[in-house]
Formats: structure tokens, sequence, C-alpha cells
């Protein structure tokens, strides 16, 4: 962990990643949604299986949705077996990409505690901690004392309303620059040749019987031999137009940044109980983010009671952050499942697979969400990671239940 | 911040409120009958249109009971309120895509 990362310059912005091309008549695979799950998918069916005759339709501009409205954290902590996997392979696969993608996209791994402020959580946290070492995934158990010592500017007096009563870190865990991750995958693809095309809305699924074998859109019809939706909150949507319900709902999830600071905030601090998680961008903006809001949207806004209660529980946190200025507030569409894990794999439709439900936490399994992904849409069978996360699961009662165990509340 | 008209005690914030979800999903009549397909269904799988939807809100901090509310999930306009002993209203969807 060391400050040195949040000082570092920003990249140059470039000037081309990709092209804009014209949809061709027809693709070996077509991924619907161009944020980053749905260019990791194409990346990986590009270069671990070959499939080149590709595209990717974006109905806006890519990495517009979710992909530029999290918060960054990436991290691995997760209770259950199946979770830690795929988020553990997630985090490899982030610590060899920006040389893998020659590109730095300021992966930093400056760690991110997880507070506990009750007694439940203190149990929570070190069995979660237990947990991960034996998947191996790297955790500690923290005291009050060592969180100190760890980010300073956290309040650990005994006077608080929820005094900090210790807390798990990873050390490994960390930020990113999401929008250069982004422009990263999609400079890899389309030197492999795969189509990148934005403003293309699939307004239907072409079937033959009950395979799909292409997708209308606003710029005509797209022929394709297998189609993966990696559309996050729209995905109910796309569902119901190839003719079947996924157990998602769409929520509001609301984030906001500070002004410009100079760098105080040297990890990343998550808190389940008062609720809000913050990290220091390295420009210097204070990025926060809390819950869902209560009731389903697609507005890409929610309600500013949200963002009071999670104000109230920074500064409760941080006095330090008391006269920091709000600069900017923005929503995004998460889809959140029965389970609070994803969806990854085949669909009642052959041929059309499908990648949702990642709810709040999708932006830190950008690379492994895509890899298996991509290894289900090329084989027709799921990755070994994925295998746990079928459709089929809320019929086997197989559930995968990170509600309440995945370190953050949902 | 919604202003949600609660048919018993007039417009009132949000924050007074819980949010409960899909309106009109009946229990089983028998729900030893049903199928592990049917189970998965009643249990997990909602509704989630853009567009117009029927969801239930409890009025927690007023007067403690449950209504039904018609809202745009896009423009997260509330078209309509009614008592749980009252039909759905038929609604147009003001806004495209209600599928």
């Amino acid at each position: 962990m060391s400050t040195t990362t949040t000082t570092k310059p920003l990249p140059e912005h470039p000037d081309w990643l990709w092209h804009n091309p014209d949809p061709k008549p027809s693709y070996d695979a077509i991924v619907v949604g161009g944020g980053g799950h749905g260019i990791a998918t194409a990346y990986y069916l590009a270069k671990n299986h070959g499939l080149t005759n590709i595209a990717v339709l974006e109905k806006g501009w890519l990495a517009g949705g979710n992909m530029a409205r999290n918060t960054t954290i990436i991290r691995s902590n997760y209770l259950l077996d199946e979770s830690a996997a795929i988020y553990e392979f997630a985090l490899k696969l982030w610590e060899q990409l920006p040389e893998e993608l020659d590109y730095d996209f300021l992966f930093s791994q400056r760690g991110v505690l997880n507070l506990a402020h009750t007694l439940q959580d203190v149990r929570e946290g070190t069995r979660r901690v237990n947990a991960n070492k034996l998947n191996g995934v790297d955790a500690d158990w923290l005291s009050a004392d060592e969180v100190a010592k760890v980010c300073p500017i956290v309040n650990v007096s005994p006077d608080l309303r929820y005094p900090v009563l210790g807390g798990t870190f990873q050390p490994r865990a960390g930020i990113a620059k999401h929008d250069h991750v982004a422009w990263a995958f999609a400079r890899a693809c389309d030197r492999m040749g795969v189509d990148i095309i934005q403003n293309c809305e699939v307004t239907d699924f072409v079937k033959d019987g009950n395979r799909v074998v292409g997708v209308e859109t606003n710029r005509g019809r797209i022929l394709a031999g297998r189609v993966g939706l990696t559309a996050a909150g729209h995905s109910s949507v796309l569902a119901a137009r190839a003719g079947f319900r996924l157990p998602v709902q769409s929520h509001p999830l609301q984030a906001l940044v500070s002004e410009l600071n100079e760098p105080v905030h040297p990890t990343v601090v998550m808190s389940n109980h008062v609720h809000v998680y913050v990290s220091q961008a390295h420009k210097g903006e204070l990025v926060m983010g809390a819950g869902v809001d209560s009731y389903t949207g697609y507005g890409q806004r929610g309600s500013f009671h949200v963002i009071e209660h999670q104000m109230a529980a920074a500064v409760e946190l941080f006095p330090i952050f008391a006269r920091a200025h709000l600069l900017r507030t923005w929503g995004g569409i998460v889809d959140v499942s029965p389970d609070a894990s994803p969806i990854i794999g085949a669909t009642p439709v052959e041929n059309l697979f499908v990648n949702c439900g990642w709810g709040t936490g999708g932006f830190k399994a950008t690379p492994s969400a895509g890899w298996v992904m991509a290894h289900t849409m090329a084989t027709g069978e799921p990755h070994p990671l994925n295998v746990p996360f079928t459709l089929e699961r809320f019929v086997t009662g197989a559930l995968i239940d990170e509600h309440g165990a995945a370190a953050v509340a949902h | 911040m919604l202003l949600i008209p609660c048919p018993h005690c007039g417009p009132r914030n949000e924050t007074e409120f819980h949010y409960g979800g899909q309106a009109h999903v009946a229990y089983p009549d028998r729900p030893d009958l049903l199928s592990d397909d049917e189970w998965a269904e009643y249990l997990f799988f909602r509704d989630n249109p853009k567009g117009l939807f029927a969801e239930r809100w409890v009025h927690g901090t007023g007067c403690r009971k449950w209504f039904n509310v018609v809202r745009d999930t896009v423009t997260y306009r509330i078209e309509a309120v009614y008592r749980l002993d009252q039909p759905r209203p038929e609604l147009t969807a003001t806004t495209g895509g209600a599928r």
C-alpha cells in the first residue's frame, strides 16, 4: 500500500483506439452490450477461442452505462467458495492485464478495508477472513488500532454511534481507472478484428424455431451463430424480447464524487453497517457509493435521501470530509438477482447465452466475467468457474447466497 | 425523492414508506401441486418492465397500511394509487418500451 500512486499522472488521452465499422450482414457471434463485460467477452472470444468474426453491439456509446458509473473497487474477499473462485480469478487477471493489454489503466492495489461496527460484523468479518484464507484469497483481520494505521483518517474513537471495532483488510484489492479499462479492452478487440458497433440497439431476436440465428437492430438485421447478452440493468428487457424471463430486478444505484482534494485517503474503506464506501481517485476526487434505491427503475437516477444517508455515514467515519464539497452525483441501473450472485450461462433459447445479475458488484469481475462468458459462448458449455452460476439454480434451489455474506449489503 | 400519495394519508415523502416489489403476486392456491419450475417462478421471478409497473408500498411511519401504486419505471412518475381491495386501473404507457 502506498500513497505515491495517488499522485501518478493520468495516461495521455489517446486519439483512436477502435474503428467505428458498419455492421456486417452476419457474424460468427454477437455480444449485445458494449460495457466492460461485453468488451471483455469479445476480447476473450478472440484471444482464447480464435473467434474474430464477431461484433459487440452497443445501443449507446461504448462503456457509457455502468462501466462509466461504478466506484471502480476491485476485491475478491467474498465468503462463499463459488464467489471467491470467480472473483479471485478476476483479481489475478487484473494483475496481469495492464501488461497483456499494453495499457496502464492505473490498477492500484492499495487494499480494501471492510469495517466492523457491531459484534455481528466482527463475527462475520473474522469468519470471512478465515474462509478467504482457505480459498487462497489474501485477507487479514485488523483491530481498530490497526485500522487506524492502515487508514489514519478513519475515526476509530469509541465515542461514535457505531464505533469501529476492527475490520478485514485485503491488501491485493484496490481500484482501477474504469474508462481506461474499457478502452484498453476495446483497442485490443479492434486490433484482433472485432467490430465494435455503437449506437446499435437490439430491438428483437431472429429465431429459427427455438434457436437464435440473429438480431434485429435499428441498423438492420444482423445474423449470428451465437448471441450473448451482457446488458446489465437492461437484461430483463432483452430477455423479454427473446421470449424468456430472468429472475432479476433493475434498481438505480447511485454514486458521487467530491471536488479534487490533496491525497488524504491511502486505501479503500467500505462500511456495511453505516453503509458507505470511499476511495480517492488518482486525480483527487473522493469517490463514494452505498446501496441501491429500494424501488425498481431504469431512470439512471435515484432519490436524494439515499445520497444524504451515505454522506452522513461518510462524515461520521471521516470527520476530515466534513467540509469537502460534493461535485457530482449520478446513477446506473443494476440488475439484482435473488441471491445477489450473477447468472452466467445458457438460456431457454438455443445458442443464446446470458451474463447478468451482477447487481452492485460487476466492475471488479469484468475480466473473469468476460473469460467465462467467452468460454460458454464458444464451446456451448460453461467454464468450471461459472458452472454454479446457472439460471437453473433458481429451480434446483442450489443458490449462492451472497446476500449479507459478500462483505457489502445489497 | 418520490412524493407518494398514500390513499389513506395523502402525499408524503418516500422516506416514510417501504417498498414491497411487484403487486398482485398471489400465494399459490395448491402449493402441494406445484412443480419445481412453478415454485421457482413464484419465489424468484418477478416482472421487471421498463415502463408501467404495479407495485406495493407500505406507509411504515404513517398509517402502516399496504397499498398499490402504478409507477413508470423510466420517469418514476406515479400514475395511479389504489387500495388492496381495489382492482388495478387500466392505464396505457406514457413512455416507450413498456414490455
